[in-house]
């Protein structure tokens, strides 16, 4: 079975993302970009399924600028079999909603055939938390979010999946091909090593575009600002016990 | 305009507190038609009913509906979507997961956790970890959003709304529910505490949060936890405050053992009062406190309980 991965390139998870301060976004220039984490656990989990066995090929894929190519090196490092950058922006600061990159990668499933997709449950960058269900919905496949363990039963061509909800955690099987979104628990991500990395530099890369996909990538939410969230007052530090449940009850009258 | 709102019902009837609280969310742009949808479902929804700026509540009842699974879920509400302007639920996991379904459908875009309305088209969210805050507007037809609960305040409850039974058409099944393990908890729900009291890798142990509890018990607060604390075994994943974890904007949030990472800062940071305990006075944590003691949660922790 051939396992797709998607992978989005963002702003290194330990920046601080900087708000420009004539508010028309996130400044991205000279930031440290990473591959987001969410999917470092999806490429994970298809490497782990591909050495027990499970999976014959891993394919990953990423939507966005040329850079992107870096963190599609990483996930070959790391162990994918070959990659697909599909450019759909020309500036970094242009952030491809989700839907036109559901649209996107349907697209690629349907020239790649995977019998599974694995990706993250949300981007650190839009937060948006929609695309692995968006692309589920557009194959008319199930879906598994938020999963924290995957197993694969090959002959009856479903996964048991147990997922992160609200309250505790829920299992279910989903019919195969599907989408399953992965959650922080699932796995440790493993580092590429820097002969993997320097193998990976001879994996295969195919580029495409958007245009080339016949999908139209126009937002459909117009990003009217991006401000700097509220403030908060600066604190006080209190010497004791005694005078911070002063200070709660009196002063912040909260208890 | 017309709202449609998934109500948020497990498997013990109506989360009202989310519920409630989007339907604060949704009212500001029209009256609200409740959807309420699971296996058995008639006593969450004359729960619902009672919640004010609810015209309606539609009662859909199928064993496949049960779980909250998203494949029959998203078929239902597509089959109940014409005519509705908006499609709204609360930001919690089973709508994160269904409503992204049901835009892509419909074509058009999901607005996640949104924080403020603005206008019919127009609203607030946070990006980037919370780090900024985005003003979108929607050019589409329909416009499907989730609301972050704990910005608004949960509508009363004094209506008594007209309950439909609608039929329920056929659903597709791909998906099969297996088990739920739900956490048991005593106190309060951490999404809607008034008080939280969370704990971060610091307290070493799961034995050890008892002394959290115990501050908790005496708080009536939710018991929260930092990733960390969560990674290493010491909280149950469900504690989990942050990016990833739930977003909670109590009155008191007490971080105990927490430095403050910009993923836990995300999930807390619209708290009213922050107090930080830290053994480290450099921790990103004091910075965000109203509030901060220098000192060892071990020993703070169990005085705090017992002064107050």
């Amino acid at each position: 079975m051939k396992i797709l991965v998607p992978v989005k390139r963002v702003i290194d998870y330990n920046v601080k993302a900087r708000v420009k301060s004539d508010g028309s976004g996130v400044d991205l220039a000279n930031v440290k970009m990473s591959i987001n984490p969410f999917d470092e656990i999806a490429v994970e989990e298809a490497i782990r399924l591909k050495e027990k066995g499970q999976a014959s090929e891993i394919v990953v894929v990423s939507i966005g600028v040329k850079q992107a190519q870096d963190v599609l090196r990483t996930a070959l490092a790391m162990g994918a079999d070959r990659a697909i950058l599909v450019i759909a922006a020309d500036d970094v600061h242009q952030d491809i909603e989700p839907l036109a990159v559901a649209k996107i990668l349907k697209k690629v499933i349907e020239d790649e055939a995977p019998g599974l997709v694995i990706a993250g449950k949300q981007a650190i960058d839009n937060d948006m938390n929609a695309t692995g269900q968006m692309l589920s919905a557009l194959l008319g496949w199930s879906q598994a979010t938020f999963a924290s363990t995957l197993d694969i039963d090959n002959d009856n061509d479903i996964a048991r999946v147990t997922r992160e909800i609200d309250g505790g955690l829920q299992t279910i099987d989903v019919k195969l091909p599907s989408i399953v979104t992965v959650d922080l628990r699932m796995n440790e991500p493993r580092f590429a090593s820097l002969p993997n990395i320097m193998k990976a530099k001879r994996k295969p890369m195919e580029e495409k575009t958007a245009a080339d996909l016949g999908v139209d990538v126009t937002p459909r939410l117009s990003i009217i600002t991006t401000a700097e969230p509220p403030a908060r007052e600066a604190g006080i530090i209190v010497n004791s016990v005694s005078e911070l449940v002063e200070k709660l009850k009196n002063e912040a009258e909260v208890i | 305009m017309s709202i449609l709102l998934l109500a948020e019902v497990t498997e013990s009837g109506l989360a009202v507190d989310a519920t409630a609280r989007a339907v604060t969310a949704a009212r500001q742009l029209d009256e609200v038609t409740l959807l309420c949808a699971g296996g058995s479902i008639v006593d969450a929804a004359a729960q619902a009913a009672k919640i004010d700026g609810v015209s309606k509540v539609i009662i859909a009842e199928d064993a496949a509906l049960a779980h909250r699974m998203a494949e029959p879920t998203t078929a239902l509400i597509l089959s109940l979507a014409e005519g509705y302007t908006h499609i709204v639920a609360p930001a919690t996991s089973d709508a994160k997961n269904i409503l992204p379904r049901v835009a892509a459908l419909l074509d058009v875009m999901v607005i996640s956790d949104v924080i403020q309305i603005d206008s019919a088209d127009t609203f607030q969210r946070p990006i980037y970890a919370g780090n900024a805050i985005q003003t979108v507007k929607s050019t589409d037809a329909v416009k499907v959003l989730t609301i972050r609960t704990s910005v608004f305040e949960p509508a009363d409850m004094n209506n008594a709304a007209a309950i439909e039974t609608v039929d329920v058409p056929a659903l597709p099944n791909m998906s099969t529910w297996i088990e739920d393990k739900v956490e048991a908890s005593k106190g309060p729900e951490l999404s809607s505490a008034k008080v939280v009291v969370s704990a971060g890798r610091a307290i070493g142990s799961t034995e050890n949060f008892g002394i959290i509890s115990a501050l908790a018990n005496k708080l009536d607060a939710a018991v929260g936890a930092s990733r960390a604390a969560v990674d290493a075994g010491y909280a149950p994943n469900d504690w989990q405050v942050g990016q990833t974890g739930k977003v909670v904007a109590p009155n008191l949030y007490l971080a105990c053992g927490i430095s403050g990472a910009i993923q836990h800062l995300a999930g807390m940071k619209g708290s009213k009062v922050i107090v930080a305990i830290n053994t480290d006075p450099d921790a990103p944590i004091f910075q965000v406190a109203d509030y901060g003691l220098v000192g060892d949660l071990f020993d703070v922790v169990p005085q705090l309980t017992e002064q107050l």
